[in-house]
């Protein structure tokens, strides 16, 4: 039989490892059912509170973009910068070491899997907002929005696949990690509020999580005419700084998990279970 | 079987550093291989045998590439474990005893069909495989059931399953019936007697403390004691180079301190005892039956009523025995046994 190529073996990985993930999101209904539910109760009470000081209609489209995009954050959080702790307390990381194929096909099929599944928790909660809320959106261009959207999910999960190597390092606090990171940036990426508001420097500082830049590039491509006294960076220097966050963290990520695995050999610690 | 080496060994060693809280009486090192040498052939099901931290998961991590050494070095399929393990891993797998591998989620054909696509084997290959060795190890039955509604003994036969899917040149197996029924392991062992028959091209590294399976597997077997190894042949030889001595059994009613009791007899090799039921089991290894009178003596004046008394062929765990000073139950198993040395 004919030896599968690396590239072979690298695609049937991708595929192989998303499955999980892919089919986990339809065999337990009751995640999505609560997945939806309860980022909707959030997004609720936020739109509440800009009802309650009547600001402006867009204000409540801000808040249902912010609320359906927690569902990739918490994704990254917990099952990519988390998950290779997991898979070496379960002894699946040393299978897949041992394994012809790459870590990063690994990890990137982690990836594809967790947005298949986060996309279906995040086009309900923006489907049942936008129809509660009534929210009114009025699109300035279907492929900057599609772009905007695609660079900052890659930008995410490469920093998510970062996270992965960096968290394994960290051992049984990787789930500190995740917490302590969790809210902080809800409030820093402004998930509820345009990021400007924070101020320039703040802002800056907080573009280093992509969804900074992908949530405001986003608003001010579905609420233009609010957007244009709050955005924060143009659209365009927005998408620029996503793609090279994107590829920047991929080959963060590639080089982490080469030094992981390096430093796993010699010490013998970190990728075999129990140790 | 072929004479090509499907893994040798070169004085490996390794040695672990310790923590500063783990460090005692202000040593910093653990040495958990010390200068292995090591030739296993193509087509052998070959044992390492020792007590737990013995340093045989050890050797199979350094293999599986998972560890590199500190010194020494290692080859598998003829490959330089250090330099190329990218190269090794194109031609070994691995199943662990109590592993847990795989997703809950996911049902048992599923969980086998991702571990296939980490080798890039094609879909249909795969499931032909999945179905022909679930088939075998009777869990054909279970292969739409999710992986956690399964018992420990049908999850270590799919962990099973798995290394053997990927037909890899070499298969590490670390203690794989750890923790089984009596059934499941027969099933598993009688699954890798089959396989290495079917297949003189396939080698499979065993490590157990299990005595009667390296005895009923393997075709040659390492003795490893504190990261050394002691000796190195086929069972047959092994138990042979102690056929010069005798081991007798001895069931006696209850004797308090039998290590004081018979440590210094004349012609006493080894003994062990062990408790069951309120009577006293005593093992011994002697030079020849001489020493045998002597021993009925001593347990007739400290008022132990002799039960039983069997002459025994040597088995493996005498072997260990005789090499290491102890039984491997020692560490083992719960029914305190303890074992006395006399030289």
């Amino acid at each position: 039989m004919r030896s599968p190529t690396r590239w072979e073996i690298f695609w049937r990985t991708v595929m192989g490892r998303a499955y999980p993930r892919v089919i986990g999101a339809q065999r337990e209904r009751s995640w999505l059912f609560f997945e939806t539910l309860l980022p909707l109760l959030q997004v609720s009470a936020f739109v509440f509170i800009y009802r309650a000081i009547q600001a402006p209609p867009e204000f409540t489209g801000f808040v249902v973009l912010g609320g359906a995009m927690t569902a990739y954050w918490l994704n990254v959080l917990w099952s990519m910068a988390a998950q290779l702790y997991w898979e070496k307390e379960t002894g699946n990381l040393e299978l897949y070491i041992i394994a012809p194929t790459s870590l990063m096909a690994i990890l990137l099929g982690m990836a594809i899997g967790g947005i298949v599944a986060s996309t279906v928790r995040a086009v309900a909660v923006t489907t049942f907002g936008l129809l509660i809320f009534r929210v009114e959106v009025s699109v300035v261009s279907v492929p900057q929005l599609l772009g905007v959207f695609l660079l900052t999910l890659l930008a995410l999960y490469g920093l998510g696949m970062l996270f992965s190597s960096l968290f394994l390092l960290y051992g049984r606090q990787a789930w500190h990690l995740s917490n302590l990171l969790q809210e902080p940036v809800f409030l820093v990426s402004g998930f509820y509020f345009p990021v400007r508001a924070l101020g320039f420097i703040p802002a800056l500082g907080a573009s280093v999580i992509p969804i900074t830049l992908g949530l405001d590039a986003m608003r001010q491509l579905l609420f233009p005419t609010m957007m244009a006294q709050f955005h924060f960076l143009d659209v365009r220097i927005e998408l620029g700084v996503l793609a090279a966050l994107g590829i920047g963290f991929l080959w963060l990520a590639r080089r982490a998990l080469s030094y992981m695995e390096a430093l796993s050999r010699r010490e013998g610690r970190l990728t075999i279970r129990g140790q | 079987m072929s004479t090509e080496l499907a893994m040798k060994t070169e004085q490996l060693s390794r040695i672990y550093k310790a923590k500063k809280r783990e460090a005692r009486g202000g040593e910093r090192e653990i040495i958990a291989l010390d200068r292995v040498d090591l030739e296993i052939p193509t087509g052998e099901l070959f044992g390492l045998l020792g007590p737990n931290g013995a340093g045989k998961t050890t050797l199979i991590k350094i293999l599986t590439t998972l560890l590199a050494p500190t010194g020494g070095r290692a080859w598998v399929a003829g490959v330089d474990v250090a330099q190329n393990p990218w190269e090794v891993r194109h031609h070994i797998n691995m199943v662990s005893g109590g592993e847990s591998s795989g997703y809950g989620l996911l049902t048992v054909e599923e969980n086998l069909w991702m571990f296939t696509q980490f080798y890039g084997i094609d879909g249909k290959t795969a499931r032909r495989r999945i179905r022909e060795l679930l088939e075998i190890v009777g869990l054909v039955d279970r292969a739409k059931s999710r992986i956690y509604h399964l018992s420990t003994g049908m999850r270590q036969k799919m962990n099973f399953v798995r290394g053997f899917l990927t037909d890899p040149e070499i298969l590490f197996l670390d203690e794989p019936t750890l923790g089984l029924d009596v059934q499941t392991s027969h099933t598993l062992r009688g699954f890798i007697k089959d396989w290495v028959r079917k297949r003189p091209d396939k080698t499979v590294l065993l490590t157990t403390h299990y005595m009667h399976e390296a005895e009923e597997l393997c075709h040659r077997v390492a003795i490893i004691h504190d990261g050394r190894v002691r000796a190195c042949d086929t069972p047959g030889n092994l138990k042979r180079s102690l056929q010069r001595e005798v081991v007798f059994r001895l069931r006696v009613t209850a004797i308090a301190n039998p290590e004081k009791l018979f440590q210094h007899l004349r012609g006493v090799q080894r003994f062990s005892h062990t408790d069951i039921n309120g009577h006293t089991e005593l093992h011994f290894i002697l030079e020849d039956e001489n020493a045998l009178p002597p021993i009925l003596t001593v347990i007739q004046q400290s008022h132990g009523k002799l039960i039983s008394l069997e002459k025994l062929d040597p088995t493996l765990e005498d072997v260990f025995i005789s090499l290491v000073g102890r039984g491997l139950r020692e560490d083992n198993a719960s029914e305190g046994t303890t074992e006395g040395d006399r030289r």
